[in-house]
Parts: C-alpha cells; sequence; structure tokens
C-alpha cells in the first residue's frame, strides 16, 4: 500500500526549472531513496514532502490525505503533517540538552509527564545514547548528535521518516556504522522511511528500493538495489552507481573491432546495425590473465589499494579499469607489474549505443 | 512499541491552508518597516528637504552659497583635514601594533593586546578634557612643568591645535583598525605564510608580500570606519578646537544652532554641513563595503599551528618599553590626572595631599543637583533606550534574516540607514521631527533625547542580532515545524532562546556607551535634561574644571565596571 | 642510495613526546609514505624536515648536508632547504594571480625574467594549468588549487617534495584522480616524496616505501603489500584495511570463541608461542574469508546476522558464538541469506595477545 503519492509535482526558482511534472509514490514500510547528483532537486522534493516548500502545481498525498495541492488552495503546514524529519546537518538545538532535545515533539503535543519521561529514556536507549541524557549538544560528537536527531524524528510514532543526507557530515567509519543502524531501526519499527543522498554505497545498503535523479530533477530508473546496480536502464545509472568502463566498439563487417586495433570483442555482438558502440562493464566484469583467449592488451598502472589489486589497462588505444582481490592476486600469479603484456576477457558486459556516451562524459 | 497509534494528519489538518502566519509576518514586516521611517527615514527626509527646499521650491543655489560662507567651508576642510590625519595615524599606530602583538616574539602579548583595546571604553572627550588639562598652552601641567624647570619660554606642545586634535582622536580610535587586523591575523591560516617560507621567502618578505596584503581588506575596512566616526565626531574638537577657532562640521552645527535658539538660517546651514555629512558617510559605507566583498579572502581555514613568530631579537625589550610608555602615556595618564582634578579644592592648585579629598565626589553624587539629574537622566535614558531598541532591533532583523515576505527589500535598504547617519545629523533630523512643527513638540523634554538615541543605537542592536540569527541555521526550525511545533511555538521554544545572548549584547552595546554619550544629547539638552555627557561638558566651559573631571572621573568607573561585567558576562556565554 | 636520512629524531612539547627516537633513510626518489591516526606524530615529522619544528634531539641531513641538529644549535631555515611543499589546505595566496603564485618562489631567488616565465610556464604546463594561469586562484575548485599548489612547489625544481595530506580537502573521484596525477608528475621529475596521510588507501596506492606510526613510535617500515600481508602487530593489522578480531579465550589447553563452548577446530589453533596465554585475539579479513560446506576443516560455524548488497561487493555480517565478524565477497559469488547458519574458514588468520 503506497504511503506518499506525488502526482505531476513541479517546483522552479525563479528560472531554476527544478522539478517538471515528477510522478512517484512510495510503498508504506519500505526504505526508499532519492540517489543523485548535487542539484539534482531531491533535497527539494524531500523539503516539498515535508512542508517546508510548496510547489508550482501538482499534488502530494501522503496516507489518503491531500497534504499540498495549489491548485486547491491545500497547503497543510510541516507541523501538522505528523512527519520525523532529520536533517544534514543534525539540527539539534543547541541550548537543550539530550533529553529536552528528545522530548520536544511530545511536550507540544502535551503528553503526560511520565509517560513522556518513560518514552524519551525508551527511544534514548534504542538509539544508544542511554546515560547522556544530561548532556548538552556541545559535548557531543557528530555522530551522537545525529543519534539525538534520530531519537527526535522517531519519538512521536510517526510513521514516516524523512532523512535528508543525515550521513554525508560524519567521517567513514562512523558513516557505514550508522547506516546499518538506520536500517536496523526501520526494520524494528517498521516506518517507512525516505532517504535522500548522493553517496551511493549508502543508497545501496540501506534501501528497498532507490530512484535515481539526473542533473535535470529527472527520474531515470526505479528499482530494488539489485535491479539498479545489474540491470541499469541506461549509461547515466550505470556510471553513477559505480566505477564505470566504457570502451568505444566499432562494427567492421560482421566483426566488432576494439578501440582503434584490429581485435574483435570476445562477447555477443549487439542487437542493431550501428556502427559505433559503447561496450560497458565494471571493473569486476573483467578477468585478467598472463596469457590464454581474450584481448590482449598492457597494464599501463597497477595500485595496490590493500584488500584490491587495481589496474588500468590499454587495449589498442582504450583504457578500462579491472580490480583483484590481492589474496587471490597472489595466489594466483596475477600481481602485474606497470608496462607488462595481459589478456584479459568478460563475465559481463552491457551495450550502450554510442551517441549516449557523449551525455554521460558530460555529467 | 506496543501503544503505537500512528500518528499522521489530524484530521482537522485536512482543510484549507491556515493563513494566519501569513498574516503574522505582513504585521511583523510593517511594524519594522514603520519603526525605521519614524526613527530614522523621517528626520534625514527632513533634513534633505529644509536643505534643499525654501519656500516650497527646489533651491540648490542657496545651497551652495551656504557652503562656500568662509565659516562653513572651512568647517568641512577641516573635518577633511582632521578625519584624513586620524584615519592616517591611528591606521599606521593599530596596523603596527597588531602585527606586534600576534606575529612577534613581544612579552606580555596577551596582556598589551587588551591593554591596547581599553581605549574602546574610555570616552574620548573625556581624554581630551584630561590632555586640556596636560597641554593647553600655558595652564597645562606638562608645559608649565617644562615652562618651570626647563626654562621654556613657550609651551613644549600647544594641544589646542590640528595636530593636537589629530593626537588625541588617534588615541582612541586606533583600536578600530587594531582589533580588526589582530582578528585577521589571528585567523589566517599559518600555511599561508608557511608556504612562502618554503618558497624560500624570509620572514620580512613574508610580512610584505603576503602577510600584509592579505590582510589590506581587513585594515582599509578599519581604517574607513575611523574616516566615518571621525568626520562626524564632536566631543574632542568642541574640548580643543574651540579655543583657536577650530570648527568640524558637527561642531559648527551645534554652535549654529546653540547660539541662534533654532532660527532659520541657522538651521539651514545646521541641514546643509549634515547633507553633506550624510552624503560623505554614505560613501565611506559603500566604500567599505566594496573593498570587503572584494578583497574577502578566504584565508582560513586548514590545521591550525602556531604562526610563525618574528624574533625581534635586540629590538624586543626597546619596543617592550615602547609599548609600556604608549600606554602609560595614553591610558594611565589621562585617567589619573581626571581622578587627581576630579579631588583638588580649586583648579590650579598643585597635587599635594592636603588639596587632594573626595569631597567633590560626594558634591556632585549627593548634592549637586545638576549632576545628580544627569546621572539620573543618563541611567533612564540608557535603559529605556536600549531595552527599545534592543526589542525592535530584534524584530527587524529577525524579517530581514528569516522571513520570507515580500516587500523585504524596502526593510533592507532601511535596515542599512542607521548606520550611515551620524549623531549631529540624528539630533537636527530629530529637532526638525519633533520640534512641534509636525504636531508633536517633544524639543525641551527628556523624550526627543530618547528617540535620538534610539535612531542613533538602532545600528548596534541590527548588528549583534542578525549576527545572532544567522547562527540560528533554517534547519533548526524547521526540526521544531516537523516536530509539531506551530510557528509561535517555534519562535519561543527555539529562536528566542537562541538569539537571546545576542539581544543582551545589544542592550549593553546600547547602555554601556549612552551613559557617555555627548554628540547627540549636547544638541538636545535642556537645563533639566542634561545626560552625564552634557554635565561634563558645559561644567568645563562654564570653568566648573574640577567638578567636570569628578563627575568625568564617575562615569570613567561606571563605565569600566560595566564593560567588565559584560565581558564577564560574554566569555560565559560563549563557553 | 639514501638521500634524506633522520637519525634518532625526537620531538618532544613539554612532558609529551609526539615522536620518539625515528631513525630512517629515504632513497633518491622514492615515495615515502608516513601513515598513522592523528595526533601520531606524522605531520610533526613532516615539520621537523620542513623546519618548522625544532628537534629535542636527534638529526636531519639530506644528501650530506646537515640540516637540524639541537645538539649543535643548527638549524637551516625553511627558506633555505630548497624543498617543495604541498598542505592540506592548499595555502594558495589569493591576492595573486595562479601565475604568480607559481612564480613567487623564482621571484625570491632573483631569477632572470626568462628564466621565471619559463620554468613557471613549465610548471603551470604539467599542471594542466596554463589556460588559468592569468586568474584568481580564489574562482579555482578544490582541485585546482591543489595543481596550482603543486605547480608552486614543482617551480624551483626542487630533489625532495613535502606532502602534507595534500588530497584530504577533497573529494574522493577528485583524490583518486589527483593521486595519479602526483604519481605521474614524480616520474617526469624526479624528486623524493615525503607523503604524510591518515589514509591508508592513498598511501599504499602512491608509494614504495610504507611508515606506519602510533603515538610517535614507529609500528612497521615496508613496502605496501609487505605492511598489508605481513603486519607487524595487532595495531598495524587493524590500520590497515578491514579488519575483524575474534576475542579467543583458553582453558585446559584448548581454545574457544569466547561465549561458544565449542573448541577451535584443529586446523585452526594458536601459534606454538601464544598457546599459554589465557586470551588471544584471532585476526582476519573481511576478504579473505569464504564460505565452505559444514565439514571444511578450520571452519567456524555461523549465523548470517545482516546481508548488504554494496554494488561491487556484497557485505556480511556473521555471528560466531557472541561476537560478530564481517565477510566481503564480490558480488557475483553465491553466499548464504540473512539467518541461515553457515561455516566460515579463514584465509589467513593471524593471532595476537589478547585483552585479559
Amino acid at each position: 500500500m503506497e504511503i506518499i503519492r506525488i502526482e505531476g509535482i513541479a517546483k522552479s526558482y525563479g528560472n531554476h526549472q527544478v522539478h517538471q511534472n515528477l510522478t512517484l509514490s512510495i510503498e508504506r514500510g519500505e526504505c526508499f531513496t532519492l540517489l543523485g547528483p548535487s542539484g539534482c532537486g531531491k533535497t527539494v522534493l524531500l523539503r516539498l514532502i515535508a512542508g517546508f516548500e510548496t510547489p508550482d502545481a501538482g499534488r502530494i498525498t501522503i496516507a489518503n490525505t491531500v497534504v499540498t495541492d495549489p491548485a486547491a488552495g491545500i497547503h497543510i503546514p510541516p507541523d501538522q503533517r505528523g512527519l520525523g524529519v532529520v536533517f544534514q546537518d543534525y539540527a539539534v538545538w543547541p541550548h537543550m540538552t539530550v533529553f529536552e532535545n528528545v522530548a520536544y515533539p511530545l511536550k507540544i503535543a502535551k503528553r503526560p509527564e511520565n509517560e513522556l519521561k518513560n518514552r524519551v529514556m525508551e527511544i534514548v536507549e534504542m538509539v544508544g545514547m542511554k546515560g547522556l541524557e544530561r548532556r548538552l549538544p556541545s559535548e557531543l560528537s557528530g555522530g551522537q548528535q545525529q543519534r539525538v536527531a534520530l531519537a527526535r524524528a522517531l519519538i512521536a510514532n510517526s510513521s514516516l521518516l524523512l532523512l535528508d543526507e543525515p550521513l554525508s557530515n560524519l567521517d567513514a567509519n562512523l558513516r557505514e556504522e550508522m547506516r546499518f543502524e538506520i536500517k536496523e531501526l526501520q526494520r524494528k519499527l517498521n516506518v517507512t522511511v525516505l532517504y535522500v543522498t548522493h553517496d551511493q554505497e549508502i543508497a545501496l545498503a540501506i534501501s528497498d528500493r532507490l530512484a535515481i535523479m539526473d542533473q535535470e530533477g529527472k527520474v531515470r530508473q526505479i528499482g530494488n538495489p539489485w535491479e539498479i546496480f545489474e540491470r541499469p536502464a541506461d549509461p547515466f545509472v550505470f556510471n553513477f552507481m559505480g566505477i564505470a568502463n566504457f570502451v568505444p566498439v566499432r562494427r567492421a563487417g560482421e566483426a566488432y573491432l576494439v578501440g582503434n586495433g584490429e581485435q574483435i570483442i570476445p562477447w555477443e555482438p549487439p542487437k542493431g546495425d550501428a556502427p559505433k558502440w559503447i561496450a560497458g562493464f565494471r571493473p569486476s566484469d573483467v578477468q585478467i590473465a598472463p596469457q590464454g583467449a581474450g584481448l590482449r592488451g598492457t597494464v599501463k598502472r597497477a595500485s595496490f589499494l590493500g584488500a584490491m589489486m587495481d589496474y588500468l589497462i590499454e587495449v589498442d588505444g582504450a583504457h578500462l579499469r579491472t580490480s583483484i582481490e590481492t589474496h587471490e592476486a597472489v595466489a594466483r600469479g596475477l600481481m602485474f607489474k606497470e608496462g607488462e603484456n595481459c589478456v584479459i576477457s568478460f563475465r559481463d558486459l552491457l551495450w550502450f549505443n554510442a551517441d549516449s556516451l557523449a551525455e554521460v562524459v558530460k555529467q | 512499541m506496543s501503544t503505537s497509534t500512528q500518528k499522521m494528519i489530524t484530521p482537522a489538518g485536512n482543510t484549507l491552508a491556515p493563513k494566519s502566519s501569513f498574516g503574522v509576518a505582513q504585521i511583523m514586516l510593517f511594524l519594522s518597516i514603520a519603526i525605521l521611517v519614524i526613527v530614522v527615514a523621517v528626520p534625514v527626509l527632513l533634513i534633505f528637504f529644509n536643505a534643499f527646499w525654501v519656500n516650497g521650491e527646489f533651491n540648490l543655489r542657496d545651497v551652495v552659497k551656504i557652503i562656500l560662507e568662509p565659516e562653513t567651508y572651512k568647517a568641512l576642510i577641516n573635518s577633511l583635514i582632521i578625519a584624513s590625519g586620524t584615519t592616517l595615524g591611528s591606521t599606521i599606530v593599530g596596523t603596527f601594533f597588531a602585527w606586534l602583538v600576534t606575529r612577534t616574539d613581544l612579552p606580555y602579548k596577551t596582556f598589551m593586546k587588551s591593554m591596547f583595546l581599553v581605549p574602546f571604553m574610555l570616552p574620548s572627550f573625556i581624554g581630551a578634557l584630561a590632555w586640556k588639562m596636560l597641554l593647553s598652552p600655558h595652564s597645562g601641567f606638562i608645559n608649565k612643568f617644562f615652562i618651570n624647570h626647563f626654562g621654556f619660554t613657550g609651551p613644549l606642545f600647544d594641544i589646542y591645535s590640528y595636530w593636537g586634535i589629530i593626537l588625541v582622536e588617534v588615541m582612541y580610535l586606533f583600536p578600530f583598525v587594531f582589533i580588526q587586523v589582530c582578528g585577521a591575523l589571528e585567523r589566517m591560516d599559518p600555511t599561508l605564510e608557511e608556504s612562502a617560507r618554503i618558497s624560500g621567502a624570509g620572514l620580512f618578505t613574508i610580512t610584505r608580500k603576503i602577510t600584509i596584503p592579505l590582510v589590506l581588506p581587513s585594515i582599509l575596512s578599519g581604517a574607513l570606519l575611523i574616516m566615518l566616526y571621525s568626520m562626524a565626531h564632536f566631543g574632542t574638537v568642541a574640548v580643543l578646537g574651540i579655543e583657536n577657532g577650530i570648527f568640524n562640521i558637527p561642531t559648527l552645527i551645534y554652535q549654529r544652532i546653540h547660539q541662534s535658539g533654532g532660527s532659520f538660517d541657522s538651521i539651514r546651514t545646521g541641514t546643509v554641513l549634515a547633507t553633506v555629512l550624510v552624503v560623505s558617510a554614505a560613501l565611506i559605507i559603500w566604500l567599505q563595503r566594496k573593498i570587503l566583498s572584494k578583497g574577502n579572502y578566504q584565508i582560513i581555514g586548514g590545521k591550525s599551528f602556531r604562526p610563525m613568530e618574528l624574533k625581534l631579537r635586540t629590538l624586543r625589550i626597546p619596543l617592550f618599553i615602547f609599548c609600556l610608555v604608549y600606554i602609560g602615556f595614553t591610558i594611565v595618564l589621562p585617567t589619573v590626572v581626571i581622578f587627581l582634578v576630579g579631588g583638588l579644592k580649586t583648579y590650579g592648585l598643585p597635587f599635594t595631599w592636603e588639596n587632594l579629598s573626595l569631597k567633590n565626589y560626594k558634591f556632585i553624587l549627593f548634592d549637586y543637583k545638576v549632576t545628580k539629574d544627569a546621572i539620573w537622566n543618563s541611567i533612564t535614558l540608557g535603559l529605556g533606550a536600549a531595552l527599545i531598541t534592543m526589542f525592535a532591533g530584534g524584530m527587524i532583523s529577525y524579517v530581514i534574516v528569516k522571513m520570507k515576505v515580500r516587500g523585504k527589500g524596502i526593510l533592507e535598504f532601511l535596515g542599512m540607514l542607521p548606520f550611515s547617519v551620524p549623531g549631529s545629523v540624528i539630533a537636527l533630523g530629530v529637532i526638525l521631527a519633533w520640534g512641534g512643527k509636525y504636531g508633536i513638540n517633544l524639543y525641551n523634554t527628556i523624550w526627543i533625547i530618547l528617540v535620538a538615541y534610539i535612531a542613533r543605537y538602532m545600528a548596534f542592536s541590527l548588528k549583534a542580532n542578525s549576527a545572532a540569527l544567522e547562527q540560528v541555521h533554517d534547519s533548526l526550525v524547521e526540526a521544531a515545524r516537523s516536530c509539531g511545533a506551530s510557528m509561535w511555538q517555534t519562535l519561543k521554544d527555539i529562536v528566542l532562546p537562541l538569539v537571546r545572548p545576542g539581544m543582551l549584547a545589544a542592550f549593553f552595546l546600547i547602555f554601556l556607551p549612552s551613559l557617555r554619550e555627548l554628540t547627540v544629547s549636547i544638541m538636545l539638552y535642556a537645563p533639566t535634561t542634561r545626560t552625564i555627557g552634557v554635565a561634563i561638558y558645559t561644567l568645563n566651559e562654564d570653568g566648573e574644571t574640577v567638578v567636570s573631571a569628578a563627575l568625568a572621573g564617575i562615569a570613567l568607573i561606571l563605565i569600566i565596571v560595566g564593560d567588565t561585567l559584560i565581558n564577564r558576562f560574554t566569555k560565559k556565554a560563549g563557553a | 642510495m639514501s638521500h634524506i636520512r633522520l637519525v634518532n629524531v625526537t620531538k618532544k612539547f613539554g612532558e609529551v613526546t609526539a615522536v620518539n627516537a625515528l631513525s630512517l633513510e629515504i632513497g633518491k626518489g622514492e615515495c615515502f609514505s608516513m601513515l598513522g591516526p592523528s595526533g601520531c606524530g606524522k605531520t610533526t615529522t613532516l615539520r621537523m624536515v620542513a623546519g618548522f619544528e625544532d628537534l629535542s634531539d636527534g638529526e636531519i641531513y639530506v644528501g650530506d648536508r646537515l640540516l637540524s641538529s639541537p645538539e649543535r644549535n643548527y638549524y637551516l631555515p625553511p627558506e633555505k632547504r630548497n624543498f617543495g611543499m604541498v598542505f592540506q589546505a592548499f595555502a594558495i595566496w589569493p591576492h595573486l594571480s595562479v601565475y604568480e603564485n607559481v612564480a613567487f618562489p623564482l621571484r625570491i631567488r632573483k631569477l632572470p625574467a626568462a628564466e621565471i616565465e619559463k620554468r613557471t610556464n613549465d610548471a603551470l604546463r604539467s599542471t594542466n594549468l596554463l589556460q588559468v594561469a592569468a586568474d584568481s586562484p580564489a574562482n579555482l575548485s578544490g582541485g585546482g588549487k591543489q595543481r596550482v599548489a603543486l605547480a608552486r612547489a614543482l617551480a624551483i625544481n626542487p630533489d625532495v617534495m613535502l606532502l602534507d595530506e595534500p588530497l584530504s580537502s577533497l573529494d574522493p573521484h577528485l583524490r583518486e584522480e589527483m593521486r595519479f596525477e602526483i604519481k605521474d608528475l614524480q616520474r617526469k621529475y624526479g624528486f623524493s616524496i615525503i607523503y604524510v596521510t591518515h589514509d591508508q588507501a592513498e598511501a599504499m596506492a602512491l608509494s614504495d616505501r610504507i611508515l606506519v606510526m602510533k603515538s610517535g613510535v614507529v609500528q612497521q617500515i615496508d613496502t605496501p603489500l609487505n605492511v598489508y600481508t605481513n603486519p607487524a602487530n595487532k595495531f598495524v593489522f587493524s590500520f590497515i584495511g578491514l579488519s575483524n578480531f575474534l576475542d579467543i579465550v583458553c582453558t585446559d589447553g584448548k581454545a574457544f570463541v569466547r561465549g561458544s563452548n565449542a573448541p577451535l577446530p584443529e586446523n585452526l589453533t594458536p601459534p606454538e608461542d601464544k598457546r599459554g596465554k589465557k586470551a588471544l585475539s584471532l585476526a582476519s579479513r573481511p576478504s579473505e574469508i569464504d564460505f565452505v560446506s559444514e565439514n571444511t576443516s578450520g571452519a567456524l560455524r555461523g549465523v548470517v546476522n545482516r546481508k548488504a548488497f554494496l554494488g561491487e561487493i556484497i557485505d556480511y555480517q556473521i555471528k560466531i558464538g557472541e561476537q560478530e565478524i564481517r565477510v566481503q565477497k564480490g558480488r557475483r559469488a553465491p553466499g548464504p541469506e540473512p539467518g541461515e547458519a553457515c561455516s566460515v574458514r579463514m584465509l589467513r588468520p593471524f593471532w595476537y595477545a589478547g585483552e585479559e
């Protein structure tokens, strides 16, 4: 059952059109992520849902209640939408203790004192902040402040939680830890989460479904993490979700040749008869070997990254990257040095129209 | 989560959007505009109107004629000479000391830094009084000392001169540059200098080619502040200039209005002079903004290390002594003289124990009606102006910084006005507006001074309040709204507590200076509505030197105690 | 051939010893990284080499030239050391154009005008800045600013380049790109690099050798691959790459995962020298753990707590006894589902003393 329905939303600031006829719906109980580069309008969409901004046109329905519809003159202010919101900069009130921050929504709702107290302690413990209730935000680390913000958003039992890049101000380790915690809480409390981020790793880790938006605010693909990563709708999505290789391939008669050389690409030919194509694949789609069947190339750069070895390989003027787990490379004699020859083959490969590459490069 | 009744939209919410917040915003905007128009814009407009319109007709020729009259022309030139000299001197002194306490190994730097900020607190006209006692050509203590003991036939230095006025103003105004440059040098990323060093540059080259150019915007902005202040400065010139007939614009305005009892001609001259002041002030502020926006280099950031210190080596002790002597001469000596003279039985007696007592102090605090009234007036005026301005400024800043309302542009423009209108202009404008010509006559009452104070100090309040409001990030407010708090609840629970320190700062920023205010009050006082500043000045003019010095001493104590309290308080709030 | 030599270098700030008796030699043209958590003394060491900090003890040489020696009270000032240096916060002078920033060190050296122009343009060309030479650096992106800093350091053609976390103010994409650029410039100009960072991936990708430091004390100096595959101690193991630690309790000559009553399998036993200890720590890398069938030798039994698809890799959290370990497999590798029981085998287990 859907909890948020967004129909034909349009929003612009001055001459800058952020959204144009955007339609989207989010199911109850899922963790839905809006993923896109900065400036794609994902935060604006979240703010429209929260009620901090008003759309120029269109309608937003939350739990069967129309919350905004300029045509009908409806705009329910944010305080009456019953949502939990967590902001990128935490937005923890600096003059209130952890307890007061978390208790605020209940205080506004005029809940009895003892219920309020029990509930706050329960939720403070749930986010792992027990024992710190008397602290002021200035005495907390960034991660702890974000936990307070999360507790404050959760306490009113809102069934819908909006998270606006909540982890991007935290350092890498904490970010990794917190993303699993948020997912855990979402499952446990069975709330719907709308998560906004530009970080594809977080999006993949946390989402049940995600929508990929481009710079123009257009939704390119909606799907679960596996679909988005393994079955990208277009080169934009493919490129956005991780390191992507794009190798130009040209048709010569029946054969499809790589780069500017004469080697035939060892993969099924594309469907269609265009003369120029782009082969797209991930570093992990490439198998590298010292010799054997496949494309002959040269290792231009070998980078040891710890768990991974990262190679940049040139095949007839085309460059591509591949990576292999270090222990495997050591065990199987695949520690190449710069300048050595190698042979590559593919585990997977996607065909893109050659024109589409220009668009991706532009991004 | 056993009791989780999932809270969603209340049924009442599913109606038309409440328009109440819209109305509130409009009311606040209207009120804000009204306050600024009545308090600041109308007086200024009346000055322009009176300057350019005669008998309902636009008349530029008369304006030119007035400006070219020898006396007014002279005053304009004097203002320019004094302001330029003061600016130049203060900039050199301020930059030098700032560099000394932030970039060298001068001993006791923190102490030195706080001492160099003391002149900020001291009213310069009291300083001028002290220097008059020390260096007036014939009766000044120092001059007399040299004539009596070293056989000088004339004075060592005549304080009643351009040089005297400029020197005294430099002493009390250089902190404007000092504090700006200190701040810039302290915040500056040390690696900007280190990278020059590793590039092969020595410390003096770095100072010349990297450090000074990078803080140049701060130096210039401080310099322009001094220019603005000095152009419109009344006290020092009034105390030291009149003897030799040196007038600047504010003193000439005062003299004309004061002597002629408000005749048409004198008001006309006053308004023309005031117009010149406003225009030059606006020009200076425009220049300052331009410099700050263009040259505001991003020089903050990165890991923080101690910046490099220039080793002064053999100059270390001589420079240290120089600083001590400077502080002794500009701060300690004048202050001591004020208190000593305030304790004398009669002016002119030598400072011996028999001649000194606390009688004068007792007299002005408990017996003398003029000074008792003055102290009472200043305190009540200060409290009233500070309270009103704090709240009004808070509201205006809120509308400017936080609200999205149509028509805010007008308010933003009006909000800049208080910054560019000098005190004597405000006083004159207030006379025109509230002198009975338009139905309300507040002239010769304390209320007219209150109105003028509000206009004069509105800029301080706007500055402090908007700085505090800018710290309150929008997401803090939005977080409260999404927690279910209405706009008013958010204002009460989140915004107000967070800007309280800013409002309190505004209160003290107004209350303390108003205790020593002279420029505005001198134009508006009546026999019963003297302020402390007016009382000190008029008593001194009337030859009551010892009483005026004693009152100045009391004022100094009030100011120092107040400043210490506010420093304590703000430090605690900041921690 | 050793080029930069630190002999017994010690730095104390009051009571705190920031760097303790550090001795090392860096070869000509070598890229040497100092890696460690913040406050480990790596930046202090770099600043001592640069000449911004005095030493408490020891000596620093470049070639035969003595740079710093507290004993002889001799310090060559930084401006005389002829190093190139790049700082974390760029330290680009905003009042000078890109060109003037880069030309500054040459002008200080009072080189002839033609020479200045040639060298400045060379440095600008190497860093792809020729087009923006006349611009103010304020308009450049973070990456652009750091290029200016690099060009400025290159202009004097130094033998030694000191890099103080030069990439940590940049976003991840750019960081990788700049890393390669620095390496290319080194190849072209042949200078030695001392590189300070807290980012282990950056250090490994760039360096010929790595120094791992903790609280002012050297933990290991070795090639990146050796530091990763043969860490000297538990700290190095945990600091380089992702790591799992399982607490092991030994009683009656048998070892147990803490919180489990099944003894460790036969092929997974502590080395001789650690068997006497009561508490041990069993370390492994998440990428070096395989899912195996139940009766494989050396396998540990566990339950899948969490499985997350992260794109290129799938991240598992496996509960063993009362503890959790992470396992990371490539996106194609088969693996168990959440809630399922599974068996895991550590490919390269490491044993360290545990906390009792």
